[in-house]
């Protein structure tokens, strides 16, 4: 048997509807929503602003610091228990580091630039949806960045590399299992700043894997532009 | 400072962002958000923005009301929609606003707990709502409130299977038992004036708060006076009077 049908009916390269928007949160310095299907997160950027505890100051450079949350309602299951959870801290550090090679702060030496990211539903690549938020946001808040950064899971179902799952897709049962690879990456150049995966996976199919989530990546760098855009020629339209 | 600079422009009958002291900035309420919750609201009130959420459990009553279900309200003030609220455990403020919007909702009974009940002593629906502020410029207190009706009037009860346990991906058409709209006005006093929903700048000025839950007939069923100042008695019935009449038009938005 071979995944020819995807639960939704999706193309093997199409992700889910995509709605992006920048300016969301008027008191955060930057801010976006990205939602992908039934996965929404919001991203806030506060900063370049004085660092507490001052122990966590850097001399050289300002400090990216990072919280993912999901709201309490926001799963398909159960209440999801407000406070820091495992999960969530793993989720912020990667975020983190997913988006360093793009951001810089060296202007901003004992300072921090905090980034939330909040979600208020989820349905599979909320990490995904959270980075690509968070990258609009700190764009929004006019941090020095080489590039955007943007993100999508691609994985396997049974025998077919395919990209953005969400839940159902990420629990179908089929004898192979399922792989789960969230991808993020510096659109212009292809280079990667978050790779995890679980599953079982060849090294043809990791290639594959990159390399649908590139395109796929440009594509929704595109999105992420034009809300950028949108946002400033909403407040040109106003004057 | 700023208290100053306020009161000057307060006394001349105006507000900084032109508004008369009685009146609201524009408040939207939109119903059935997040597909993922049983029910779910957003409610703006001028730049102030909040999501409350509903997700049902099924549990056991409490022993000494077998026959009743519960409800419990969190109030979450995320980092992300001010630079004034800081992650961790709930803050006195998170506390304050959570405890005023039950109490109105408890003490008007306004949710019929008995309705609540699946199987006496053994199965009961508790309904855990969550507030998450998504920009936070002032009047919290009516923008959570409104958002908990609303989401509590939008939610619909899931299905269960014979073991009691709730099936997430379906639900009835079952409403929670919601008899009455006790809403919250809140009317603050900077200097000698009196004014409804105010702005985070406003609200760093004020000296005394009053939340005032007005149900649908006019009657009261919660108070929660706030702020360092004092009100006196006539104060403390002209902003009734105020809370009553604003009342209204706040669940008509619902």
């Amino acid at each position: 048997m071979s995944y020819d049908e995807r639960v939704d009916g999706r193309g093997i390269t199409e992700t889910r509807p995509i709605e992006a928007k920048a300016g969301v949160i008027p008191n955060a310095d930057g801010s976006a929503y990205f939602k992908i299907g039934n996965t929404w997160a919001y991203a806030a950027v506060y900063g370049p602003k004085n660092i507490y505890p001052k122990f966590l100051s850097d001399p050289t450079k300002g400090v990216l610091r990072v919280k993912y949350n999901m709201m309490p309602f926001s799963s398909g299951g159960d209440r999801v228990r407000p406070g820091t959870n495992r999960r969530g801290k793993e989720i912020s550090m990667v975020t983190e580091k997913s988006l360093l090679p793009v951001v810089d702060l060296k202007h901003f030496p004992n300072s921090v630039v905090d980034i939330f990211i909040e979600l208020p539903q989820t349905d599979a690549g909320t990490r995904c949806a959270g980075i690509t938020a968070a990258a609009m946001a700190l764009a929004d808040a006019g941090i020095m960045m080489k590039d955007m950064v943007a993100s999508v899971a691609v994985g396997r179902v049974d025998d077919k590399v395919v990209v953005d799952l969400n839940y159902e897709e990420e629990a179908y049962e089929n004898e192979n299992g399922v792989a789960d690879i969230p991808i993020a990456m510096i659109p212009s150049t292809g280079e990667v700043t978050l790779l995890q995966m679980d599953g079982h996976l060849t090294k043809e199919q990791l290639s594959e894997s990159l390399r649908l989530a590139h395109d796929s990546i440009i594509e929704i760098n595109k999105i992420q532009r034009k809300a950028l855009k949108d946002k400033y020629e909403v407040s040109k339209n106003e004057e | 400072m700023k208290n100053n600079h306020m009161l000057k422009y307060l006394s001349n009958g105006i507000r900084y962002d032109g508004r008369k002291f009685t009146e609201y900035r524009d408040v939207s309420v939109e119903a059935g958000i997040i597909k993922n919750a049983h029910g779910s609201a957003r409610v703006k009130i001028g730049k102030t923005e909040v999501i409350a959420g509903i997700k049902l459990e099924v549990g056991k009553p409490y022993p000494d009301r077998p026959d009743e279900g519960s409800m419990m309200i969190n109030v979450e003030l995320l980092p992300l929609s001010s630079p004034h609220f800081e992650s961790g455990p709930p803050s006195e403020a998170a506390i304050e606003l959570a405890r005023v919007v039950d109490r109105g909702i408890r003490e008007s009974e306004s949710i019929d707990v008995k309705k609540l009940c699946i199987v006496p002593k053994e199965h009961v629906w508790i309904v855990v709502v969550d507030i998450c502020t998504i920009n936070a410029d002032g009047n919290l207190f009516d923008a959570i409130s409104l958002a908990t009706l609303a989401a509590i009037k939008n939610a619909r009860l899931p299905e269960l299977d014979e073991d009691y346990n709730i099936d997430y991906k379906n639900f009835t058409d079952k409403e929670l038992p919601l008899t009455m709209m006790p809403v919250e006005v809140t009317v603050i006093k900077v200097g000698q004036n009196l004014i409804v929903d105010p702005t985070a700048e406003e609200e760093e000025c004020l000296s005394a708060r009053l939340s005032v839950a007005v149900t649908d007939d006019g009657s009261l069923c919660a108070l929660q006076k706030g702020g360092e100042g004092s009100l006196s008695p006539k104060e403390i019935e002209e902003m009734v009077d105020l809370a009553i009449e604003k009342s209204a038009m706040l669940r008509s938005k619902i």
